[in-house]
């Protein structure tokens, strides 16, 4: 999984019927010093974050397993909302 | 599967009940040399590794959620082993 | 699938039972010429391959299709010892 913070939403009218009533985040790609890297992706949501928050998100198939038997075409999901990060790092 | 180090957790209250009781590890991917391989990940951990460990990072669905027994849960990285050595030959 | 040449080892006494008994090997993927390219992968071996040996290692879930690695935690095996590699000429 990846740490990231969420920094937006998308609306999409349309889009595959399976991702009907799905909130799409954008989320920014955190290092674990909390530093952005890399480009920003979109996630689904499993766990109702809101804006500004903390997050970690899984990435492939296995982000569409929080929503079976619903088969959701999706690559990113939110899967926690971090509460705290302890790096300890030489 | 890739040569990790464990530099430190992650703790979140509120998350996907197929990692409640996971400890959230952030991993250091590890280059050969013992450089850094990209960013740090967070991996749920199957070992009871610690900070400091060197460890074997495995990046892939399936073999992740069974090795803490969450089958068809989101879970895309686990540490799957504690390095005793990595040999170059 | 990827080339690859065996460049090591790597020992954990503490890991996934599955994996007991099972040799890692960290590979290096190589161009179709033998040049090395960048990162590594670390690998379960199921063909006794050896040092510097050049193979071939299926990735992903595929991996587990693999002799002997259904239901093992894996994303790399080694499947196969190249003997040759043949290029079509460019210039022919």
């Amino acid at each position: 999984m990846y740490l990231g913070k969420v920094i937006g939403r998308v609306v999409a009218s349309v889009k595959d019927p399976k991702l009907t009533s799905q909130r799409l985040l954008i989320v920014q790609p955190l290092t674990p010093e909390l530093k952005p890297t890399g480009k920003q992706v979109i996630c689904t949501d499993s766990v109702g974050a809101g804006a500004d928050e903390l997050i970690y998100y899984s990435k492939g198939k296995e982000s569409s397993f929080p929503f079976l038997p619903l088969e959701v075409p999706t690559d990113m999901t939110v899967v926690g909302i971090v509460d705290s990060v302890r790096v300890e790092r030489e | 599967m890739l040569i990790g180090k464990v530099i430190g957790e992650v703790v979140a209250t509120h998350k996907h009940s197929s990692h409640e009781g996971q400890k959230l590890l952030l991993v250091q991917p590890l280059e050969l040399d013992g450089t850094n391989r990209g960013d740090a990940v967070i991996a749920v951990d199957s070992v009871d590794a610690g900070v400091g460990d060197r460890v074997l990072l495995i990046v892939e669905g399936f073999s992740a959620m069974t090795s803490v027994d969450r089958p068809a849960s989101p879970i895309d990285i686990a540490v799957i082993g504690i390095l005793d050595s990595v040999t170059l030959v | 699938m990827i080339l690859a040449r065996v460049v090591g080892t790597v020992v954990a006494t503490r890991k996934d039972p599955r994996l007991e008994g099972k040799k890692l090997l960290i590979l290096k993927p190589i161009s179709a010429e033998g040049h090395d390219e960048s990162g590594y992968v670390i690998s379960v071996d199921t063909v006794s391959a050896g040092f510097r040996e050049t193979v071939i290692a299926v990735s992903g879930s595929s991996a587990r299709m693999a002799e002997g690695c259904k239901d093992l935690p894996v994303d790399s095996v080694i499947v196969g010892i190249v003997d040759t590699v043949t290029l079509d000429s460019k210039d022919k």
